[in-house]
């Protein structure tokens, strides 16, 4: 007799996966062409200010950051609130920074040296002072191009309002 | 005949995926996405000697800009806001006094700038102003430069200033730059409310 045999587990299909990895791929090179390494472990909390006249900085390996703010939450018991300097991944004081600054200068190749930018990340409530003395002692490293870091406002009236 | 026509064993390429993913996560993980900005600046070099006499600079080609430790303004001895800024910035600078600039708009106060060349602006903050003020300040400033600039070009050029392409429009770049050229001084600052 033949008997036509029903199979017996009628279970969904298998859902074809064989373009799971061209999606994933896909997704990898956006991310890797559309982000960039992150530089350091931020030690203070910057809440950077606003501004429209901004301009993108281009070559990354020609920028040095110099960042300032209160120390984050974790370290308050050991460093204070009161805000401080970071440079590359530690706390500084201020007479740290022109031997920062020179040091990475020698890191540069020779002819990136003069378009050698500094970019200052402060928060935005540090005090001038703090800015200044900053300041004083990139002058006193010939470091003379810098950028203060900032964020395009969402709309330019938060610009003028007094919270910011 | 058929039997040399061994048929090649696939590739098991189930596991692409996983690769892909963990590949992916890495990147995730690692990398940021803000892409740094901010407002160019220029220091001027540092001297141990002071200069001996600055050059003489007529008090109506002046324009200073206070800020005080509560983050208010002073301009040109007057109270201002900073929404008012830019535009007294852009009077001062576009006033045209003695009249040898031939593409502004100014009043020709007396008792302002002679021309966009001689005219300086001179900012000077306390040490205890917020840096967030201050970048408004600095903001403002630049920005009346930029707008002048921008006037400047619909003019003459016929089109849009920031929209220019830093390469292809390098000369009318420069020359829209040289007249109206950014003099911002920065003082030392005060240390009274400290």
């Amino acid at each position: 007799m033949a008997v036509i045999k029903k199979k017996k587990d009628k279970g969904l299909p298998a859902v074809n996966t064989s373009a799971l990895p061209d999606i994933v791929f896909m997704l990898l090179f956006f991310f890797m062409v559309a982000t960039v390494m992150r530089e350091v472990d931020l030690k203070v909390s910057v809440n950077k200010p606003q501004a429209t006249e901004i301009q993108k900085l281009e070559r990354k390996s020609l920028v040095t950051y110099i960042y300032a703010g209160s120390p984050r939450v974790k370290y308050q018991d050991k460093f204070g609130r009161s805000p401080r300097i970071q440079l590359n991944d530690a706390f500084a004081t201020i007479d740290d920074v022109q031997a920062f600054v020179i040091q990475e200068r020698e890191a540069k190749s020779e002819e990136d040296r003069p378009m050698m930018t500094m970019s200052i990340k402060a928060d935005k409530s540090v005090k001038m002072g703090l800015i200044t003395d900053i300041k004083l002692q990139l002058r006193k490293a010939q470091a003379l191009k810098i950028n203060y870091s900032s964020l395009q406002p969402k709309n330019v009236e938060a610009l003028y309002s007094s919270e910011n | 005949m058929a039997r040399n026509k061994r048929a090649i064993p696939e590739i098991n390429a189930g596991s692409m995926a996983d690769i892909a993913f963990l590949l992916l996560i890495f990147y995730l993980v690692t990398t940021t996405m803000d892409t740094d900005k901010g407002i160019n600046r220029k220091l001027p070099p540092w001297d141990e000697e002071l200069v001996e006499d600055p050059p003489p600079i007529k008090e109506r080609n002046i324009f200073t800009v206070l800020v005080n430790s509560n983050d208010q303004l002073l301009v040109e001895d007057e109270y201002l806001e900073i929404s008012q800024l830019r535009e007294k910035a852009m009077e001062f600078i576009d006033n045209n006094g003695d009249g040898s600039c031939t593409y502004c708009k100014g009043y020709k106060v007396s008792s302002s700038s002679d021309n966009p060349d001689k005219a300086v602006i001179s900012l000077q903050n306390d040490r205890g102003t917020s840096y967030g003020m201050y970048v408004k300040v600095q903001n403002e400033l630049v920005a009346a430069y930029e707008d002048l600039r921008e006037k400047y070009a619909e003019e003459e050029y016929g089109k849009s200033y920031r929209g220019m392409d830093a390469e292809e429009d390098k000369d009318v770049i420069k020359e829209i730059k040289s007249a109206y050229p950014q003099k911002i001084s920065e003082a030392e600052p005060l240390n009274i409310g400290g």
